[in-house]
C-alpha cells in the first residue's frame, strides 16, 4: 500500500530564484532518511513539494503512485512538521491536538497527552507564549501522534536542548519501531542524527548531490595524512576533497578506492558530517 | 556494549562484536534472550535497520537463534564458535597492527619476543 514518494525532474522557482532544479528522487516506504543541505540549498522548497504546499513548475511528486496535486486523499497519508505556524494566534497546544486529530483521524490524543508529559510541555498553554523549543516539541508531538505512513520534519529539534533533543531521538526510534513509517528529517545537527539514519540525501544549491545508504557514507571517504611530499605522491591522480597542511605534515581527505596506503601513511574514517562539510564547500 | 562511533569498524559490526563480547563474558548465556532490536537501537540512538544488520550477522554464524514472535536467543555453542572465529582474526587484528607500530619504533624482531615473554611472566614490563 505505501509504496513511497516519487520526485521526477521536479523545478521549482521563487521569481529569478531558482530552489530546486530538475530534482528526481526516490524515498522508499518504512526507511529514515536524513535531508541534508545547507541553508538555502533548497530541504524545504523539497519537503513543500511533497506535500503540495508549494507547486513546482516543472516535474511531478507522487505518493503511492498518484499525484500529490488536488488530491486530499493522499495528503492525509503525510504529515509535515514545519518552521512555519498556520494556526490562530489563540490557539492552545490542546486546541493544535484536537485539531491535528480532524484532519488525522488516526491521531492517537492519549499518546500526544502522554509525550506532552514526558517533554513537560504545558497544553493549557497558548501557541504563541511558548518557547520557540516549546514550540517546536508541541508540533513533533502533533507529528508522532498521527498515524500517516509519510512523516517530514524540517528541523524538528529547532529550539530544543540537548536533554529534550535526546529525548526526541529516542522518542522517534521508539514510535518508528511501533509503528515503521518512512522518516524524512531534515536538520543541521548532522552529528546527532548520523546514526538514526537509513539513508542520506545531500541538496546542494537545488540539486541532489548524492543520495546513498547512511553505512555506505560512512566508508566513502578517508583522510589520509602523513609527510606532505608522501602524501601529494599517494594522492596523484586521486579525487580529493580538501586537502590540509600543517608544517610538513598533510592530510587529504579522498574518495576511498583502492586504498594502499604507502608506507608512513595513516588513514582515518570520515564521519557524516566531515563529508557533509567536505562535499558542500565552496 | 560500547558502540565507538569514530571507529573506522561499521556499527553493525560493533554491534554484533558487543553482543560476542557479552556471551563470552557469560553476560548473555546460551539459551537465553538478548535485547530486542528495539532495545539497543533505543540505548544507543541508531537506526534499527543497522542493529539488525549486527544481528544477523550473528544469526548467519549460529551464535544467534531466533524464536518466532519471542526474539533472539544465544545458541547453544555460541561461545565456542565465537573463539573460534576470533582466532583467526587475531592474527589481522593484533600481531600485524602490533608488528606495523614496532616497525614504525624501529623495534626489532627480537626485542618484541622478549618483551611479550616478560609480560607473560610477571604481568610487568619494567
Amino acid at each position: 500500500m505505501a509504496s513511497g514518494i516519487e520526485l521526477c525532474d521536479v523545478t521549482m522557482r521563487f521569481g529569478q530564484t531558482t530552489a530546486l532544479s530538475g530534482v528526481s528522487l526516490t524515498l522508499e516506504s518504512g526507511k529514515i532518511y536524513g535531508l541534508l543541505g545547507r541553508n538555502g540549498a533548497g530541504k524545504s522548497t523539497l519537503l513543500g513539494c511533497i506535500n503540495n504546499r508549494l507547486w513546482p513548475q516543472q516535474g511531478s511528486v507522487t505518493i503511492d503512485g498518484c499525484s500529490v496535486r488536488e488530491n486530499d486523499r493522499i495528503l492525509t497519508r503525510v504529515y509535515a512538521m514545519g518552521e512555519k505556524s498556520y494556526y490562530p494566534e489563540g490557539t492552545t497546544v490542546r486546541q493544535l491536538f484536537s485539531w491535528t486529530k480532524d484532519f488525522y483521524p488516526g491521531f492517537d490524543m492519549e499518546y500526544a497527552h502522554m509525550l506532552a508529559g514526558q517533554f513537560e510541555l504545558d497544553v493549557k498553554k497558548k501557541l504563541k507564549s511558548l518557547s520557540t523549543g516549546y514550540l517546536t516539541i508541541a508540533k513533533l508531538i502533533c507529528a508522532l501522534s498521527t498515524a500517516a505512513p509519510y512523516l517530514l520534519l524540517d528541523e524538528p529539534v529547532l529550539g530544543l536542548d540537548a536533554n529534550h533533543r535526546d529525548l526526541f531521538y529516542r522518542t522517534l526510534l521508539k514510535n518508528y519501531a511501533d509503528n515503521p513509517r518512512t522518516i524524512v528529517i531534515s536538520t543541521h545537527l548532522i552529528e546527532e542524527v548520523a546514526h538514526l539514519l537509513e539513508h542520506v540525501v545531500i541538496l546542494k544549491r537545488g540539486r541532489v548531490l548524492l543520495s546513498r545508504p547512511a553505512d555506505e557514507l560512512r566508508s566513502m571517504a578517508v583522510e589520509v595524512s602523513g609527510k606532505a611530499e608522501c602524501v601529494d605522491e599517494w594522492s596523484r591522480g586521486r579525487e580529493v576533497l580538501s586537502e590540509e597542511t600543517l608544517g610538513g605534515q598533510k592530510t587529504v581527505c579522498v574518495v576511498a578506492e583502492n586504498l594502499d596506503l604507502a608506507q608512513g601513511l595513516s588513514a582515518s574514517p570520515v564521519d557524516l558530517q566531515k563529508l557533509f562539510i567536505r562535499l558542500t564547500n565552496a | 556494549m560500547h558502540i565507538n562511533f569514530d571507529s573506522e569498524t561499521p556499527i553493525y559490526i560493533q554491534i554484533a562484536e558487543s553482543i560476542e563480547d557479552g556471551v563470552l563474558s557469560g553476560a548473555f548465556a546460551e539459551e537465553t534472550q538478548i535485547p530486542s532490536t528495539t532495545d539497543i537501537s533505543l540505548a544507543y540512538r541508531i537506526n534499527p535497520a543497522t542493529v539488525l544488520k549486527g544481528m544477523n550477522l550473528l544469526t548467519d554464524e549460529g551464535v544467534l537463534y531466533k524464536k518466532r514472535g519471542v526474539g533472539m536467543f544465544v545458541s547453544p555453542g555460541a561461545a565456542k564458535i565465537i573463539e573460534k572465529k576470533r582466532k583467526r582474526g587475531f592474527y589481522e587484528r593484533y600481531v600485524a597492527s602490533l608488528l606495523e607500530e614496532a616497525r614504525k619504533l624501529g623495534i626489532e624482531k627480537e626485542e618484541l619476543i622478549s618483551m611479550i615473554r616478560e609480560e607473560g611472566q610477571d604481568g610487568k614490563r619494567d
